[in-house]
Formats: C-alpha cells, structure tokens, sequence
C-alpha cells in the first residue's frame, strides 16, 4: 500500500533547476534508500517532501493526500518528520527539550515517549540537560533522530545521519534503525555513504543531476549498475 | 543620608526603565526586531489608559486591565501582517518600517490628542510612602519595581518552563527547523509581540501615573530600553533589569549633583558600559 | 604549427548611453541654475537653498546607508556639530560665516571619530539606535554651552551677517538688500555643495575602493577574504559622510542666522526627513535622492498647512515604499527601464572577434 509517492517532481532554486520530473514510491512499512553523489539532488528531494520546499500540490501526494504545496508545519501534524541534514538542533535548547520540541506540532500517542528514546539511546539520558549543542557529533544525531521520533511520525526522513561521523558511531546509529522500523514507521534514508543504508534497505533509488538513475531491491542491482547510475559513468 | 536616599531613589526608577526595556528584551531576543516604534507603543498605550479612565470613569489599574488584551491584539495583527513581511536578511526594511512607524505613531497621537501634557488620575498613591525606619520609599516605586521584577519572573517562566517558551526559543535559534516541529515561525512571532504589548501596558500603566506624558515622548522612552537591554546583555531579560537599574541610578546620582545633567548622566553610563563591555553584563543569545 | 594567438582585449567601463546623455545635459543646468538669481524670485531662491542642502545631507546618508550599509538615525549629530562649530567660529573667535562652514564640516568629521568609536561596537539596529544616543547625547552637551545660548540658543551677531563675505558685491550686482543677498549667497554655495558632492560620491564609488565598498555591504566576510579592508572602508565612508554632513549643517545655519539645540540636533528635521527623501527616491543610487528631494518638495508644499497629518502621510507613505517597492521610485524606474544616469555597474566591453584556435 503506497503511503507516500511522488509524481514528476520538479525543484528549482531561482533559475537553477535541481530536480527533473522524480518518482518515488514509498510503501507502508518499507525502508527505502536514496543515494546519489553530492549535488544529485537527495536533500532537495527531502526538503520538498518535508515542506521546507514548496511545490505544485500534486506532486507530493502522502496517504492519497496532495501535500506538494504544504509547508513544513502543516505537513508535520499529518505524520511526517524528518531528521534534516546537518542535525540542526537548537542550541538554546536542552536534550530534553530539543526531545520535547518535536512533539509541538503533533501530539500523538504511540510507541515513541522520552523515555522510549532514551532507551533508544541510554547516552541521552546521561546528557539530558546538557545544551543541545554541547554533544558528540554522534550524540547530535542521536539526539536529532529522537526529536523527529517524538512526533510518532507514519513517514520519517532520514537525511544523511552518517554524515561527518566516524564509521563506529554510524554502526551505532544504524543499530537503531531496526527498532525504528519495528515501531511501524516507514523510512525514507538519504546517504553519500551507501554501505549501511543498503543493508537496512527493502529498496534503493539512485539520483543523478536531479534524476533517478536506477531503482530495484538492494541484492538485485550489481556493482557496476550502481556505480553507472552513481557517477554516470561507466566502470 | 542622602546618597542611601538617591540610591534606592535610582533603583526604584530602574525598575521603570526594566519594564519599558522588558518588552523590547523579549521581542528582540526571539526576532532580533528591534522596533523603532517601542516607545511610541508605551505612550499610545497610556493614552488608551488615558481614555478608558476618562470615558468610562474607571480607576487606572481596572482601565490598564481592559486595555491590556487589546494591545495584544493590536500587537498580533501589527506583527502578523505588517512586521513579519519586514523580517529576512536585509536589516533596512524593519528599521525603516518601524521608524516610519513611530512617526505616523507620533503624529497620530498629536492629532488625536493634542500635544498638552497628560496625567493619569492616580489619587492616594503617587504621594503614599512607606516609612522603613532609615529612610522612607514612595509606594509608586516600590509597586513599579515589583512589577517589574514579577514581568520579569513571569517572563522566565514563560522561556524557560513552558513549551511555547521551548517554541519561541527555538525559532529564535532556527526558524526553518522549527517549522520541521511544526512551529508556524509567523504565529510565533505575532505571539511574541503581542505578549511584549501586555508589558508594554504595565510599562504605560506605570509611566502615566508616575509623570507627564505627551505624544512626543516615545522616542526617549526607546532609548532607556534600548540601552536597559544592551547594558543587560541580549537574550538575559535579569541582565535588562540590571540594565535599568544602572540607568536609573546614574540619572539621579546625575541629577543629584545637577538637575539638568540627569539625562545626560544616563547616556554616560550607557557609553561607559558600551565602551568596557560591548555585548553587555550577561551576554546569553548565540547572535 | 598555428602560433597565431588573438589575445582579446577588454575594457571595463561603467558608461552608458543615458550617462552620456546626464554628463552633457548636466552643463547647461548647472549653468541655468548659476544664473538663476537674475531672473528669480527670493521665494524660488529660498525654495531651492532648501532643497539644495536636503539633497546634499541625502547623498551623504544615502553614502552610508545605502552603500556603506550602516544605517544611522543619528546625523543630526553632525548637523547640529557643524552648525553649532561655525556658530563659534563667528561668536567665539569672530570668523566670517562662510569660511566658517569649513570649520563646521572639520569639527564635525572629527566628532564623528568617537562616535564611530562607540557606535561601530554595535550593529544593526543596535547601531542605528547608538547613532541615535551619540547625537542626543551631543545636543545635551551643546545645550550647557551658554556662550552660545545653552537651551535656548542665540543668533548670529548682526554685524557678521551684514558683512558676510561677498554680500555687498552681490547685493551691488543684483540690486537688492543685504538680507536677499545673503540669501543668494547661500544659494550658490548650497548649488555648489550639492554638485560637489554628487561629484565626489560618484567618482567614489566607480574607483576602486568604490568597488570594495560594494563588496563590503553586500558580504563583509567575503570583501574581507579577496583583502578589502572592511573596517578601513567603513571608517572612511563614516567620516566622509559626516564631513559633507557638517558641511551642510554649517551652510544651513548660516542662512537661517539662528540656532538652538532642539533645532539643530532634530531628528525629524534631519534624520526623518533625509531617511524619507533617499527611500521614496530610492537608496543606493545617486539618482535616487535627486528623485526624493523633488518628491519631498513637492509634498511639503502641499501639505505643510496640515502640521501633524504632514508627517503622519510621510510615515505612512514610507512604510508602504518600503514594503512595496523597496528600491524606491528609481527602483522602479530602473528595473522598468534599465535606464541609469549615474551608473556604477562595471561592464566589459570590448574583445575582438577572433577566438584562439587549437
């Protein structure tokens, strides 16, 4: 069953075109990764699904509803989160109230309590009233990913959580992955880096210049094929 | 003991000066507004004070209470629909705006109500005094430096224990994250500035029974919080109460040695701590 | 092998054919306006002084604002300086009121030494509302000044203004009273200061450090990282405003003979006002002033019987400028037109028709 698909999305940024007519389908209950080169246009994609974008409203369409041209506050309420590039906590804010914050737009009941997340993550609760600037890169992340969680979100974006972190604190944070599948999101994960998301991955897109290049289930597509679709050249 | 006398004197009027610095604290510390019409706001408030008391006969505090929801609503809708299209990158617009703003205030206010000198019919309490046994302090001042420490405790409250607080602060920080919150960044601000309108009441409320008032007096009344606030430190609403304190007191310890310096000694003061602390006492805001 | 290598050669130039068309007209006005005073009435004279020193205090603010990036509400302080340092000139040390505009414009650029000094430690807002301080702070100072009127300010010596240099030659030539003369006088020198300093700030901004000017408003991070001296540029164009604004301030005063602190260091008549002519005409052009001073003229004339309700529609009208057409009517008219008459854009021009060959 589709929960959230989009249809010929197209982005510019003034006269510069970033995305090319993308299709995307995501179903209820899938984890799907999109990966691309810098530039190829995966956080566009994430920004104009999530609503920091605005678009044409048919085509972003979120459990059969257009949502294309609603901004991120008005799509949060309707269970979509996201953990954007860069963390971007609030430095004015305490891990726990970085936490709390994210259940501002949409309180519902569901699997994800503060302390569901600092389950989650035990190191949180040891920082919990730490400045939410004033942790690891990893912590960040952490504390990132809790944030969108709280909103007990149907649809959560994931755009790029491995950045600038070291490979023994992304294994953590994919660790998490699974249990965050377990409660019934649906994920949508934006990486550079493809190892760990193609492990968690019921399906992968691949995005070049602003156009998907290749899609299919993770152990159906070889070597070569990402590699073409990844760089646009041949190996 | 005359110098203990001046002293509290200048800490009580400090107070005063916190609470017309509170208002412009709070806006400035979520939205780096500065508005140029801040003080033309606290006297368009006391002449609506002004006109509650004098049309329905009421007592100035009952007058302040009624007038206070509707300068939240004023408030709202000027930061909603005027003063949020000012807000980006460019930091001429809203200094503009707001001057333009402050004079069409001025003059509004002129035509409206002449430019006499105006009082707010405060009876027993502008000369009541409580006697402390080594000095004696008016009951004004003593009631206008409690309010302001209340505002100010409220306001903290307000920042840092509830969730429009956790809101307010974190869109001050991100706007476009907060959004991902569902945080609507221009409701917020619209919140923002209406609460800053209900101090700006209180702030009215006070100057109309304490002294004169006339439509030209705003600008003044700007400076004072302006430089409560920066003296404070951005983002520390105690730090602007430090502020006005330090005002107050250099005004009357100015006045004290002569009467026409007294302003002049505030503006000292202010330069003195510009020049030795830049970003002020309590510096907290990540600007 | 093909050694043959056509290197193109360019030209950077910011002529336009409108800037042609501005630098010839602009010869024959000036000279109309020179001699104007043969064939006009005191009242236009007076008309024009005034709108003549807006102008020049307009260029300056806009010099500041709209190119430095450093928006002042404060340069009533420089006004006032000036005036009040040519007052003393002529009071105090028995100078000739022209030549003591000079002084005016001096004593203010170095007033404004400290208060860059403090002003600079804030920015934004902050620093206009600093400005703001500085400039009442200077006022309330003036004010202890009783040798010349404290409070409630004095007047220029009679014998001073009637034997103002080239009064009496001027008066002969044009056959009329010392007071008229006094008044062309100013005029010229007003004509005067207004070209010169349109001149000056349009040779500014198309030299070099006219270009790191640009660069240092638009992102002081970046002018600072290709080695433009932000503060250098900063610090020079302050004191360059504040120099041509003690200029006026002092010619100002000379015409109006007398002076209180209220008055001079007014921030409706100096700050207000100059803020209204440069956003209605349109900040950061050279055009734009000229545009707004005509518009403001035009308005006062219409409305000043309506006191208050005057400076309520300037308010108002200010606002709606800035929220709807934010460059101002030049704005408008550029963006329509493309047309400039003072233009600062560097364009290419030239390279030849041939392109290297592999």
């Amino acid at each position: 069953m589709s929960l959230l698909t989009t249809k010929g999305l197209t982005a510019h940024y003034g006269d510069f075109q970033a995305l090319f007519g993308v299709d995307i389908t995501l179903n209820e209950g899938e984890t799907i990764a999109i990966i691309g080169a810098n530039g190829a246009g995966k956080t566009t994609l994430m920004r104009s699904i999530s609503g920091v974008l605005q678009n044409s409203p048919a085509m972003i369409t979120l459990s059969g509803q257009q949502i294309g041209g609603l901004s991120a506050d008005e799509i949060l309420p309707l269970g979509l989160a996201m953990v954007p590039e860069g963390r971007r906590l609030f430095p004015s804010l305490s891990v726990e109230e970085n936490l709390l914050i994210g259940t501002y737009g949409r309180k519902v009941d569901g699997y994800w309590t503060l302390e569901a997340i600092y389950d989650l993550f035990p190191i949180l609760a040891e920082r919990r009233t730490n400045p939410g600037t004033a942790l690891s890169g990893g912590q960040q992340q952490m504390v990132a990913i809790g944030r969108a969680l709280m909103s007990n979100p149907k649809v959560l974006l994931c755009d790029e959580i491995s950045l600038g972190l070291a490979p023994v604190v992304i294994k953590d944070i994919y660790a998490a992955v699974p249990k965050i599948q377990a409660s019934g999101a649906s994920l949508i994960l934006v990486e550079q880096d493809i190892g760990q998301a193609m492990k968690v991955a019921d399906r992968v897109y691949c995005m070049m210049e602003g156009r998907v290049t290749l899609d299919g289930a993770p152990d159906s597509l070889s070597r070569d094929d990402i590699h073409a679709a990844y760089f646009g050249v041949s190996a | 003991m005359i110098w203990v006398d001046t002293l509290v004197q200048g800490i009580l009027m400090g107070g005063m000066y916190a609470l017309f610095a509170a208002g412009l604290s709070l806006e400035v510390g979520i939205m780096r507004l500065v508005k140029l019409a801040h003080g033309d706001l606290i006297v368009m408030a006391a002449y609506l004070i002004l006109l509650l008391v004098t049309l329905l006969g009421l007592s100035p505090f009952v007058a302040a209470a009624i007038a206070a929801p509707v300068m939240y609503l004023i408030g709202w809708g000027l930061q909603k629909h005027l003063l949020n299209r000012t807000l980006g990158t460019d930091i001429l617009p809203p200094l503009l705006v707001t001057f333009g703003l402050s004079i069409a205030l001025q003059n509004a206010l002129l035509e409206g109500f002449s430019a006499d000198s105006q009082r707010l019919p405060t009876g027993a309490i502008s000369t009541a005094s409580l006697d402390l046994g080594v000095l004696t302090v008016g009951v004004l001042p003593l009631l206008t430096f409690g309010s302001a420490v209340a505002v100010i405790v409220g306001l903290n409250q307000l920042f840092y224990r509830t969730e429009l607080g956790r809101a307010f602060r974190a869109t001050s920080d991100d706007p476009i994250t907060a959004s991902l919150m569902g945080i609507r960044p221009g409701n917020i601000f619209a919140k923002a500035t209406a609460i800053a309108m209900l101090v700006v009441t209180l702030a009215a409320l006070y100057l109309g029974m304490r002294s004169n008032f006339d439509p030209n007096i705003g600008p003044a009344r700007l400076i004072y919080a302006f430089q409560a606030v920066i003296i404070g430190g951005l983002g520390s609403l105690w730090g602007t109460l430090a502020g006005g304190i330090i005002i107050g007191l250099a005004q009357t310890i100015g006045a004290a040695i002569n009467p026409e310096w007294q302003i002049l000694a505030g503006h000292v003061a202010f330069l003195v701590v510009l020049l030795l602390r830049p970003r002020g006492l309590f510096p907290r805001a990540f600007d | 092998m093909n050694t043959q290598s056509h290197i193109p050669t360019y030209v950077v130039t910011t002529r336009t054919k409108a800037s042609q068309v501005t630098a010839v007209v602009s010869v024959p006005l000036l000279a109309l306006l020179i001699l104007l005073p043969f064939f006009a009435g005191r009242g236009l004279i007076q008309d024009l002084f005034f709108v003549l020193t807006m102008l020049v205090l307009a260029q300056f603010w806009n010099l500041l604002a709209g190119y430095g990036g450093m928006v002042s509400i404060g340069q009533q302080a420089f006004v006032g300086m000036g005036a009040y340092a040519m007052f003393g000139g002529v009071i105090l040390a028995g100078i000739d009121p022209i030549p003591a505009i000079l002084l005016g414009g001096v004593a203010a650029l170095i007033v404004a030494i400290p208060t860059a000094f403090f002003a600079f430690r804030l920015q934004g807002p902050y620093f206009a509302i600093g400005t703001w301080v500085i400039a009442e702070v200077m006022r309330l100072i003036m004010a202890q000044v009783q040798s010349l009127g404290g409070g409630t300010g004095t007047s220029l010596p009679r014998a001073a203004t009637r034997e103002m240099w080239a009064t009496e030659w001027i008066a002969e030539l044009f056959d009329v009273r010392n007071s008229a003369a006094r008044d062309i006088l100013t005029y010229w020198l007003a004509l005067a200061l207004a070209a010169a300093s349109i001149a000056a700030i349009y040779a500014l901004l198309r030299s070099k450090p006219g270009l790191a000017l640009s660069a240092v408003r638009d992102n002081p991070e970046a002018a600072k990282s290709v080695g433009v001296d932000a503060g250098r540029m900063k610090w020079f164009v302050f004191l360059a405003s504040a120099f041509g604004t003690g200029l006026a301030g002092a010619l100002i005063y000379v015409q109006k003979a007398r002076i209180s602190p209220d008055a001079a260091f007014s921030v409706t008549d100096w700050t207000a006002y100059v803020l209204f002519i440069v956003i209605i005409g349109g900040i950061g052009t050279i055009e734009g002033p000229i545009i707004g001073v005509i518009i403001f003229f035009l308005l006062q004339s219409l409305l000043a019987d309506f006191g208050s309700w005057y400076l309520f529609t300037l308010g108002i009208i200010g606002i709606l400028v800035m929220l709807i057409a934010p460059r101002g009517l030049w704005g408008l008219i550029t963006d329509k037109t493309g047309i400039q008459l003072f233009p600062v854009r560097r364009r290419l021009r030239g390279g030849t028709a041939n392109t290297p060959k592999n």
